[in-house]
């Protein structure tokens, strides 16, 4: 399998996943009250995992017999996989706490999770694809749910689940249809061939199957429907962690797939129905987020919207476009971590104070929490200097390089709209007084979180040249 | 306020369009809070309104620049978005690709300015701001509206500017017209000034389009105008709101004799908006005018013609607010106790009113510094850079 020392280092970051969890499956077996433990095991192994990827970027490979490719734009993905879950994790700590369902477990499927992420993230192959998305997939109902005593994360986990089997079915189906008339499951092989393959019906009914099981992935019009109730009845954290590496990991499938065939003159096929996926993400998230009242769903139709601005990039279908989408990823992962982090520490038991209108005088009640929910809804809107206009702003050259600068027209009319009700949230914070005088508490860790998440999206705004080169320059 | 400070410094000195759009969208975030925590009682519907406003008009001008960025790049060989190597590339493309791009810029600017028919922020915006939220946003940000227009859109696209200048005059003169007139029948006194906001930033457009040396020079001057007295129209309404906690025109009457200190100020600077000569306003006026009426672009008198009735309806309004504020019998028996202007005061209205006078009597210390730039600008308009034969 493995037939040199250099294939070996570039999967690394993988052992070191799958190890971690069979020790923590043994830790959990064996020992009492091994949450805690479990916990930072899994943060101190997924920053190690980060670190390792970013370290090794430069050193691109393909290994498992060309089923994997590793280095550049993958160890990317993994470092923001590997990052959100480490984030994810520190935060969960406290707030599955308050659900009272702090098992060990919850760290595992986490774990698992992760494994699948950064399979479809290096595929070389689609059966590799199908594989680290049924991994991730399965780990996400069974995270949807995990609040086990409460109707709400049951009803989530069981429509993530329908639904979610349904869009696999597509998924697999397309895969047949592709393999059908490919007789290969290699992406490699199939770019290479591509041009004679397209002319065929079969075989661009079987993309586009596989096209719609990745929309539904990334919570893509029309196939968003589970998003606002799975984000809203799973736990918070879990909320952070399908919007955020959950999403870059149906973007990631699509990146490999497409940006292999982005070179022929056949790329731009699949224009036509990107750009109107885009174009009704981008409008229906942004429109119907307005009129909601909880702010997990409110979250969950931008984070429809939100898609919708990064599928014009595969839209633009250029190198520039794949950029943005993965500068805009990272970025995306980053404010919606800190958001939700906020809600988690902002929510209290029973599912409370999730209302729009619970947040109101938190300026005054909680400067420091209110301060960077603020600055994190500006950045969501898209308003420089912070990092999401830089994740906007290279996906709109993408969009005008390729010649759709209508398309950028209409993400600038979402955008305009979305400032509408991610202000609202500043608005009730700040411009609006309540009678309630309790402080959101919090602990060390969660702040921490928190505070590093904000960070790098500042750091992302202040100085986005040095991502975007850094991925630039692996396309 | 240092957040705001520092945005508008970098609108200001950003000779590179992308580094302008960031500072310039930035610098909504400070000015949102002010509003909005510090502002009246409608403050939250203006402080969205004025942010939604300001913010669709500038992504519009976003995706003007990345579009001229990207066609630039073609001929500068790389992606930029350099101001002075976009000088020497966008002049270059066909009238009606500038046309598009002059509208894309044209709108944002406009929105900020704000020109007619795009203005209904902004008596939301000043009335419901904190009395200094009201001065900045009339000294300074408006301004960048009118700057904009002239460091961009002259200079970048020439053509489509002479072609859009009469357009943009006739906007500019409905701004002036009916901001006075909508001026007049104000109660509010705050409001009244918004709208006296209009119709002035109504002649710099009209002067920066009018497209002559005179013109353009009497449009920064107006601008700079504008800042100082309408500004201090703001700081004197703010003063007297402190002590009543109205604005409502109704109630005043007769404080001449309580506070003559207020009134002497306020008599200055209502005069100076007005254009009294001998006082800023009258120079950066007769200057537009003037430029407008010898102007070969709009070639014709008439817009002089109605320019100058808002001169006349500046008058009327401003001293009408004057005489039932000021003047007659005192109307209110609490008006008696009111308290005259401070020390404090007094120190913040000083060095405007040196400023107004002098601009007044020796303006060409002013002139001769914004002189150099108007040639450049009009240069570019009118002798933009040729295709070099390849």
């Amino acid at each position: 399998m493995i037939s040199s020392i250099q294939e070996f280092y570039s999967i690394i970051p993988l052992i070191i996943i799958a190890g971690i969890i069979l020790v923590s499956v043994t830790l959990e077996m064996f020992t009492e009250k091994s949450e805690q433990s479990i916990a930072w095991l899994s943060i101190v192994a997924f920053l190690i995992t980060g670190i390792y990827s970013i370290t090794f970027v430069d050193q691109t490979g393909v290994t498992l017999q060309g089923m994997l490719a590793t280095g550049g734009i993958v160890n990317i993905f993994w470092f923001i996989f590997n990052v959100c879950a480490a984030i994810v994790c520190l935060l969960s700590i406290d707030y599955i706490e308050k659900y009272g369902s702090n098992f060990g477990e919850y760290y595992i499927i986490i774990q698992t999770s992760l494994l699948g992420m950064m399979l479809i993230a290096g595929s070389k192959d689609l059966i590799l694809i199908f594989l680290g998305l049924e991994i991730m997939s399965i780990a996400f109902y069974v995270l949807a749910g995990f609040n086990r005593t409460r109707t709400s994360a049951n009803e989530a986990a069981l429509k993530y689940f329908l639904l979610g089997a349904f869009a696999t079915g597509f998924l697999v189906y397309g895969i047949a249809l592709i393999y059908g008339k490919a007789t290969t499951t290699s992406i490699d092989l199939i770019s290479t061939n591509f041009s004679t393959l397209s002319s065929n019906v079969l075989f661009l009914a079987g993309v586009l199957l596989f096209l719609i099981g990745f929309s539904f992935k990334i919570a893509a019009f029309p196939f968003h429907m589970w998003v606002p109730d799975v984000y809203q009845g799973s736990p918070t954290t879990v909320t952070g962690l399908f919007s955020t590496a959950g999403k870059a990991a149906g973007f990631s499938a699509l990146i490999v797939t497409f940006a292999a065939l982005f070179g022929g003159s056949e790329s731009h096929l699949f224009t036509p129905y990107l750009s109107a996926i885009a174009v009704f993400s981008m409008l229906y998230g942004s429109i119907v987020a307005i009129m909601q009242s909880d702010i997990k769903r409110m979250l969950a139709y931008s984070s429809i919207a939100h898609a919708g601005y990064m599928i014009i990039g595969l839209a633009a279908g250029n190198n520039l476009g794949v950029a943005g989408i993965i500068f805009y990823l990272a970025v995306y992962s980053f404010m919606n971590l800190a958001t939700f982090g906020i809600i988690s520490i902002i929510e209290g038991k029973d599912e409370s104070n999730l209302d729009i209108d619970s947040y109101a005088g938190l300026g005054t009640r909680s400067p420091v929490i209110a301060g960077l929910l603020a600055l994190m809804m500006f950045a969501l809107a898209g308003i420089p200097p912070f990092g999401g206009f830089f994740g906007k702003y290279y996906v709109f050259i993408a969009a005008i390089d390729a010649d759709l600068t209508w398309l950028a027209i209409v993400g600038i009319i979402a955008s305009v709209i979305s400032v509408y009700f991610y202000l609202r949230i500043v608005v009730v914070m700040y411009f609006k007084s309540s009678e309630l005088v309790e402080k959101p508490q919090y602990s060390f860790r969660e702040m921490f979180a928190v505070m590093i998440s904000v960070l790098l999206v500042i750091i992302l705004g202040l100085a986005p040249g040095s991502l975007i080169d850094l991925i630039t320059s692996f396309l | 306020m240092l957040l705001l400070e520092l945005g508008m410094l970098g609108v200001f000195v950003s000779l590179d369009l992308f580094l302008f759009y960031v500072f310039w969208e930035a610098m909504l975030i400070p000015m949102y809070f002010i509003i909005g925590i510090w502002g009246g009682e409608r403050k939250i519907y203006a402080a969205i309104k004025f942010f939604i406003y300001t913010m669709g008009g500038s992504l519009i001008m976003l995706v003007a620049i990345i579009w001229l960025a990207i066609h630039a790049s073609k001929d500068l060989g790389a992606f930029t978005t350099d101001l002075l190597q976009l000088y020497s590339v966008a002049p270059l493309f066909n009238l009606s690709i500038q046309s598009y791009l002059f509208i894309a810029f044209g709108i944002s600017f406009a929105i900020k300015v704000p020109l007619f028919p795009f203005h209904t922020w902004l008596p939301d915006a000043h009335v419901e701001a904190p009395t200094a939220g009201s001065v900045i946003l009339a000294g300074v940000l408006l301004k960048m509206g009118t700057y904009g227009m002239l460091r961009f859109n002259l200079p970048l696209f020439p053509d489509a500017s002479i072609n859009f200048a009469s357009f943009m005059s006739i906007l500019a003169i409905i701004g002036i017209i009916y901001g006075a007139l909508v001026a007049m029948v104000q109660t509010d006194m705050k409001k009244l000034v918004a709208y006296s906001s209009v119709a002035h930033l109504g002649f710099v457009i009209l002067g920066i389009f009018a497209m002559t040396e005179e013109a353009i020079q009497g449009a920064i001057i107006q601008m700079i105008n504008h800042g100082l007295s309408t500004g201090a129209l703001f700081l004197l309404v703010g003063m007297i709101y402190e002590r009543t906690h109205t604005r409502d025109i109704s109630y005043y009457g007769g404080i001449a004799k309580v506070v003559p200190i207020f009134s002497f100020y306020l008599m200055i600077v209502s005069l100076s908006s007005i254009g009294l000569p001998g006082l800023n306003g009258f120079i950066g006026e007769f200057l537009i005018l003037l430029g407008s009426f010898k102007s070969t672009v709009l070639n014709s008198w008439w817009y002089t013609v109605f320019a100058a009735s808002g001169v006349i309806l500046a008058a009327v309004y401003l001293l009408w607010m004057y005489k039932r504020v000021v003047f007659g019998r005192v109307l209110n028996e609490k008006l008696e106790e009111l308290t005259d202007l401070n020390k404090r005061e007094i120190f913040v209205l000083v060095p405007i009113v040196i400023f107004v006078v002098w601009i007044g009597i020796y303006p060409s210390t002013f002139l001769k510094v914004s002189e150099t730039y108007t040639n450049n600008v009009l240069e570019k308009v009118f002798e933009p850079p040729k295709a070099e034969l390849k």
